[in-house]
């Protein structure tokens, strides 16, 4: 029972700690942090898109212009709308309050999204991709990996509306259910999203949309991921060379010990 | 010679100025370094014990640093480390560098025990020394479990509250007790607070008293060796072991270089794999410390593993907590359970070293098996694991006398 | 035991070599370190410039406000406080504002400050980091019977003029400062731009 209640708790509050149980197979982002371009497609759209309801608090306007190399007023025209500062972090005009009325919850923080999942940006983007239709939703949406959240399909415009086609869990000889092969939605087996209407891009060009998305999530949940790896070459160069220094020095003394 | 230049001349000055005030100063260079005779056929298994002094100077800087800029808070905590990971500059890496290390630490500690384990380095007359070397196990436990609270995540906050209620299996007193820990009904601020004040000075001072007295035993008998020979046995004209070696220069050197070996392989993993695919640093702790919610699969850092599998191992609260403890407390026993008449497993029957190799592997499945969520066939082969385990002491008092025994050379061995 | 000579040249190159290596190691690992001590990202945002509304300011009235942490005084000095000035050069430190760490090149002049009006200062001592009182009266004080308005530090007694320029003979070595600021209207002064600047 207890285990029920927090499984209701985690399904309508905390859709972050569901990733886990989501029997749904994710795929592959292929995210670069080292493409500018895309951090700025990225955090345009996130901007535009996710950060009306979700805040990211850990990240500030001004380190985000720093690190994708754009401008202050690059910044403060086009990523900025709720009239924060440009040292402010990214912060949400929707007060809790109003969140609960229209969404049934706070939206959660984006700042560490990417970092608190296993597939990390991956997890994003796929869960971007598999909004289909579910008339047994409040909102109307419903998504294979964070089954029964609030969050509406917010890019449906670009994706168009899709619907999933499932089939039942295949069985044994025995006629025991056995678990579905491509992933389970809706309680039974996934087979294939089916497009209802057409959105106004093609499949790559919303793929490489998402893509840029979890690309930017991926950067503010680690933001000194860029500068860990640049500076982590030099110093393990360094450290063989020093190691090299110390070994000839460890030989040549340690020839006096027979 | 070369001639005596200013600088060297400055230097031996101030040498004579301190060793006239401070005599004693000197004498402990010379019996702890300059003139502490180790054996000369150390390997590589030696490295550990100097490493995880390193280990331990790492993280006492780099937790002096994270002090400066964490707030030990419920309010606070997660904000502040992700504070220290963005705002400050270079925050990043003295956080990475101080979890890396605790991982590292265990690594080293766990391989330096085992060295000790397969060379006989308990036996007597190290007894004292091993006994102090459990004990900092023991409190370095402690020390990374309350480390591992701070940072007020999903994991801090669940693990602290399973790690806390095993206090309530001791009949009688454990709820109280485990109130009287928490300083609140479930893990609080309160109990952040204290297990902060804990971590950064309590234990730390512990931890190096403890390995202040586990160098000093040490050096009181001298090391032990691959070959479990006794150097001081044979002595050349002027009193010196004939197979030792000056510990400065021969193993400062030859530390220098395990240093750095060591140090590209921990700055490897600081700088492209901090989180070591979620085993040093867990993705559920990338999430805020939330009471309502328990993530779906509570698992400890990796280093506590076998301990918890254990735990998990035995159907009954109070028993596995029992087991829990006892699977460390039973190491303090171990100088007077091995009889075997060598030390090092070389001059050991076959069938010994099969026993220990059994041990290992025991010990390794328990580290797996506790890091996978518990199902029934896992659980039974844990069980087998902990009843080896335990056996592989128990039984040791008779296990360790049988067999054919090599006889042990008078002098050491050199292998590399 | 085999006698071979030891290459004491070697052994020494590959010791000094080893130790300048390490040394400069170490040297570099503590950099991070020492940087992390510095004002963080945080600090610098909440040292942003600050944005005062200075219409309600009446003449001999002064404005508190909190720019990076320290207090900073904008005063609107009458006439009278103006002519005052003048005639104070010989009992100052540093009468024509010689020391330019002190105040911006706008703020080198007589009045210090860009609009003679309106004086902007960091209100901390020169001497010894306390925040002085605001004596704006001309009239005989305790500390100086030939008082003519200014700051008197009540921590060790400095004395400043209307302009924030240290009389002689007090323990404050230094002019107090004047922080760069500008006009951004007739009404607005942001404090931390220099005029013609965007970003701080």
């Amino acid at each position: 029972m207890t285990k029920f209640l927090a499984t209701l708790v985690l399904a309508a509050a905390a859709p972050v700690a569901l990733a886990a149980g989501a029997k749904f197979p994710v795929e592959a982002a292929n995210t670069n942090l080292g493409d500018r371009a895309s951090l700025q497609r990225g955090a345009a759209m996130f901007m535009n898109y996710c950060a009306s309801c979700h805040s990211a608090e850990l990240i500030r306007f001004s380190r985000i212009a720093r690190d994708i190399g754009l401008s202050e007023e690059q910044v403060m025209q086009n990523l900025n709308f709720v009239g924060a500062k440009f040292q402010d972090t990214v912060t949400v005009a929707m007060t809790p309050e109003d969140a609960k009325a229209w969404l049934g919850a706070p939206a959660p923080d984006l700042s560490l999204t990417a970092r608190a999942k296993h597939q990390g940006a991956d997890w994003i983007y796929t869960y971007l991709k598999s909004f289909y239709l579910d008339e047994s939703r409040p909102a109307g949406w419903n998504n294979p990996l964070l089954p029964g959240a609030s969050m509406p399909h917010v890019l449906w415009e670009y994706q168009g509306i899709q619907r999933v086609v499932t089939e039942p869990r295949p069985r044994d000889a025995q006629g025991r259910e056995q678990a579905c092969r491509h992933g389970e939605v809706a309680n039974a087996c996934f087979v294939r999203f089916e497009t209802v209407s057409p959105g106004l891009m093609t499949e790559a060009e919303y793929s490489g949309l998402i893509r840029d998305i979890s690309n930017f999530m991926e950067y503010i949940a680690e933001p000194a991921a860029m500068e860990r790896r640049k500076y982590g070459v030099w110093v393990v160069l360094f450290l063989a060379f020093f190691t090299f220094l110390a070994w000839l020095l460890k030989k040549e003394y340690w020839r006096d010990v027979h | 010679m070369a001639a005596v230049n200013p600088v060297t001349g400055a230097i031996a000055g101030l040498q004579k100025w301190i060793h006239d005030r401070a005599p004693g100063l000197d004498a402990a260079y010379r019996k702890h370094v300059s003139e502490y005779m180790a054996p000369k056929n150390f390997n590589t298994w030696y490295f550990f014990g100097s490493l995880a002094l390193l280990v331990l100077v790492n993280q006492i800087v780099t937790g002096i640093f994270l002090t400066m800029h964490y707030k030990p808070s419920a309010a606070e905590a997660f904000q502040s480390v992700e504070y220290i990971m963005r705002d400050v500059d270079w925050g990043w890496l003295i956080r990475y560098m101080h979890s890396t290390g605790a991982s590292f630490f265990f690594i080293v500690v766990f391989l330096h025990m085992f060295r000790a384990l397969i060379y006989g380095s308990y036996q007597k007359p190290r007894e004292l020394v091993w006994v102090i070397g459990v004990a900092i196990f023991l409190v370095l436990m402690a020390e990374a479990f309350l480390g591992y609270v701070l940072p007020w995540g999903q994991m801090s906050f669940w693990g602290a509250q399973v790690i806390t209620s095993l206090f309530g299996a001791i009949p009688f007193v454990g709820e109280s007790l485990v109130e009287w820990i928490r300083g609140d009904y479930v893990i609080a601020d309160a109990t952040l607070n204290r297990f902060f004040a804990l971590h950064v000075i309590a234990l730390p001072l512990v931890l190096l008293l403890l390995v202040v007295l586990h160098l000093g035993a040490l050096h009181e008998v001298g090391s032990n060796n691959p070959d479990g020979i006794d150097i001081k046995k044979l002595k050349d004209a002027n009193g010196k072991p004939l197979d030792g070696i000056p510990f400065h220069p021969y193993y400062t050197i030859k530390d220098l270089f395990g240093a750095g070996f060591f140090l590209t392989l921990f700055f490897f993993v600081v700088f492209f794999a901090p989180l070591f695919g979620g085993k040093f640093l867990e993705y559920d702790n990338f999430v805020p410390a939330n009471p309502m919610v328990t993530p779906e699969h509570i698992k400890p850092v990796w280093y506590f593993t076998p301990y918890y599998a254990m735990l998990r191992a035995v159907p009954d609260k109070l028993g596995g907590v029992i087991v829990m403890g006892a699977a460390v407390l039973i190491l303090f026993v171990l100088p007077w359970l091995d009889r075997a008449p060598v030390r090092s497993y070389r001059y050991r029957p076959l069938a010994s070293k099969l026993i220990l190799a059994g041990f290992v592997v025991a010990f390794v499945y328990l580290g797996y098996a506790g890091y996978q969520p518990a199902s029934p066939g896992l659980t039974l082969l844990a069980q087998i694991a902990t009843v080896y385990y335990f056996a592989f002491f128990i039984f040791m008092p008779w296990w360790s006398k049988l067999g054919h025994f090599k006889p042990v050379p008078e002098r050491v061995t050199m292998h590399d | 035991m085999a006698e071979q000579a030891v290459d004491e040249g070697r052994r020494r190159f590959l010791t000094v070599t080893t130790a300048v290596v390490g040394a400069g190691g170490a040297a570099a690992a503590a950099v991070p370190f020492l940087a992390s001590l510095l004002p963080s990202e945080r600090a610098q945002a909440a040292g942003a410039p600050v944005t005062v509304d200075v219409s309600r300011l009446e003449a001999g009235g002064i404005l508190r406000e909190q720019w990076r942490g320290r207090p900073v005084w904008i005063v609107r000095r009458t006439p009278e406080q103006l002519a005052a000035l003048e005639g104070l050069n010989s009992r100052l430190r540093d009468p024509n504002s010689d020391v330019t760490d002190q105040q911006p090149a706008y703020a080198r002049n007589l009045h210090r400050s860009i609009k003679p009006e309106f004086l902007v200062l960091v209100g901390i001592c020169t001497h010894l980091g306390c925040s002085p009182l605001f004596e704006p009266e001309i009239r005989p004080q305790p500390f100086a019977s030939d008082w003519k308005g200014g700051f008197f530090c009540p921590c060790h007694g400095s004395t400043f003029d209307m302009a924030g320029r240290v009389f002689a003979g007090v323990p404050a070595p230094a002019n107090l400062a004047v922080p760069p600021y500008r006009f951004d209207d007739e009404q607005r002064i942001t404090i931390g731009l220099d005029p013609e600047q965007g970003a701080a």
